[in-house]
């Protein structure tokens, strides 16, 4: 019931936020590539994100308080599997586990100050905005649905993912270049999955949302890298043939160079 | 130089990698084994997700042993009906052991699987090789004459049926105990990413009596088409084979194994044999210690698949 009352009540908030005429904004963005290509030397690389808030009509006044941005990057959705070690008859093994189901591969919630100074925190955990709030889906019995913060398997999954730089939280992450106009890199690791990533940016101001745009880039697989993985997957029985053929070359070449006989 | 491995789907350096082939290729070619007992874990601990790293060592242990039989051909050292026999039971055991890391993938337990299977096989095997070197190099400071093989000399062994001829080893053997064989080489081979070679070889002499002349090449035989088809059905049905990788590291192996073959000649049977022994024993030592000391991190995670 009380829930409830909070969600009517941020719904409220919300539609008044925007029906003030005050708050009539305008969010353009750029990023600077749409396609990430990964050929056999890609070690990594960035996005950049560019963008401008502006008045949407003329006679709107500039506002007095500042732009706030944040801005959500979510790759390809995977399930993944989290197991836990414990000791069992001495020997440490895997015994719990937990599945993530259709969480983003990848993550990046940029800022441009911490998110408690940007908003509100019901607005933070409506909006999903950094790590502690976006849902991650897990399989809990026979629901599916996401647990506190403070979860051992959340905390420890978001731990693991970020050493592998796939979840990146920084709350310096967006740079003001003028009180309109913003910049952001999104750095995107080697190890960063092949797909469609989504790139979502909203603007704060006092504490409420005033508008959000969505943008898009992929990365792919190019030449050869595309090659090699497409043969393994589709053509499996000849691309082991194929490979097998190869050893027994290399295998035999060598015998020959190094004869000694 | 970094270079990004297609099925792996990360970047490694192809230098460290080429390193890591010379390296094993060396000892694989002074012991006359494939290596792979080091390699798989090696390339784990580089990043390699062991999945990939197993089905990718098998065509490298194809490549060096592909370049061994040839060159064990030419001295006449290879006997190919015993090579054949061993096959067929390998060929079978390798067929269940992809079924079987299929199945444990989908469980989650593979790495403890083969985790457990490096401790027991290795530390076992090492630890018999190591104790027996040690014997026979005592013996032969005492001055104690090496005994010599008798001809008569008969285990429960020779007893089962279906007795086959071997001309090349010389020796008269039931065709069952070299199928078994080979089917457990086969099947440890396709779970674990080894070829089994440091196994086969002791379980030739000391079980089917196979003379040293002819035991490494024979085993090498059994190693290259067991590998070449662990290979093909890796690729076929777990589609975890990464032929760069695979690329990089035959390339240091077989050249590896040459420098190694030659450094392997000027040493003392026994002597080989502790340093194997040794070698082996500490490898299963050091996948124990793994096992049974904390890991520094309790978490893991990995992709059931994408949506």
């Amino acid at each position: 019931m009380t829930r409830h009352l909070i969600i009517a009540a941020a719904l409220l908030a919300a539609s008044i936020a925007g029906t003030k005429p005050a708050a009539a904004e305008r969010l353009v963005t750029s990023i600077s590539r749409h396609q990430v290509l990964v050929n056999s030397s890609f070690t990594g690389t960035s996005i950049v994100l560019f963008g401008t808030v502006e008045p949407d009509t003329p006679t709107a006044r500039r506002r007095a308080s500042a732009y706030d941005l944040v801005v959500t990057v979510t790759g390809p959705k995977q399930t993944i599997v989290e197991r836990r070690k414990e000791r069992v008859l001495g020997i440490w093994t895997n015994v719990a586990s937990r599945t993530f189901i259709n969480v983003p591969s990848y993550l990046a919630v940029l800022s441009n100050q911490p998110f408690n100074q940007i908003t509100n925190a019901d607005t933070i955990r409506q909006l999903q905005i950094g790590f502690d709030s976006f849902i991650l889906p897990q399989q809990l019995g026979s629901d599916i649905g996401d647990v506190g913060r403070d979860d051992p398997f959340r905390t420890n999954f978001i731990r693991l993912k970020t050493q592998h730089q796939l979840y990146v939280q920084k709350t310096n992450g967006v740079t003001l270049l003028t009180p309109t106009v913003f910049r952001a890199e999104i750095p995107l690791p080697a190890e960063a999955p092949i797909g469609n990533y989504d790139v979502d940016v909203k603007v704060f101001a006092e504490s409420a949302m005033l508008t959000r745009a969505n943008s898009a880039f992929e990365i792919v697989k190019v030449g050869f890298e595309q090659f090699v993985a497409t043969a393994a997957r589709d053509y499996g029985l000849l691309y082991g043939l194929t490979t097998a053929m190869m050893a027994l070359m290399t295998g035999w070449f060598a015998a020959v160079v190094f004869r000694r006989d | 130089m970094q270079i990004y491995l297609p099925i792996a789907d990360l970047p490694v350096d192809i230098f460290l990698v080429l390193a890591m082939g010379l390296a094993v290729g060396f000892i694989s070619g002074m012991f006359g084994i494939g290596g792979g007992f080091l390699m798989t874990p090696l390339l784990i601990f580089v990043g390699i997700s062991p999945a990939v790293a197993v089905a990718s060592v098998a065509s490298h242990i194809a490549a060096s042993s592909c370049s061994g039989v040839i060159s064990y051909w030419r001295r006449r050292a290879v006997d190919l009906a015993l090579g054949l026999m061993l096959l067929a039971g390998g060929i079978l055991g390798t067929a269940v052991g992809v079924w079987l890391f299929t199945v444990l993938r989908g469980l989650g337990q593979l790495d403890l699987t083969i985790g457990i299977s490096y401790v027991v096989l290795l530390s076992t095997v090492g630890g018999l090789m190591v104790s027996e070197s040690v014997r026979a190099i005592m013996r032969q400071q005492q001055g104690k004459p090496v005994t010599p093989r008798r001809g008569g000399a008969h285990t429960w062994v020779h007893g089962l049926p279906l007795k086959m001829r071997f001309k090349r080893s010389k020796i008269y053997v039931s065709a069952i105990p070299v199928w078994l064989i080979g089917f457990i080489i086969g099947f440890v081979g396709a779970v674990m990413g080894i070829g089994g070679g440091f196994l086969l070889v002791p379980m030739l002499i000391y079980f089917l009596r196979v003379p040293t002349a002819t035991v490494i090449g024979t085993s090498m035989v059994l190693t290259l088409v067991t590998m070449a088809s662990a290979t093909v059905m890796h690729a076929a049905t777990n589609h975890l084979v990464d032929a760069v990788l695979a690329l990089i590291l035959m390339v240091g192996g077989v050249i590896g194994a040459q420098f190694g073959a030659r450094a392997g000649q000027n040493m003392r049977g026994e002597r080989l044999r502790l340093l194997l022994g040794l070698l082996v024993l500490a490898v299963g030592l050091r996948f124990a210690f793994q096992l049974i000391v904390q890991p520094g991190d309790l978490y893991s995670i990995r992709v059931l698949g994408a949506e």
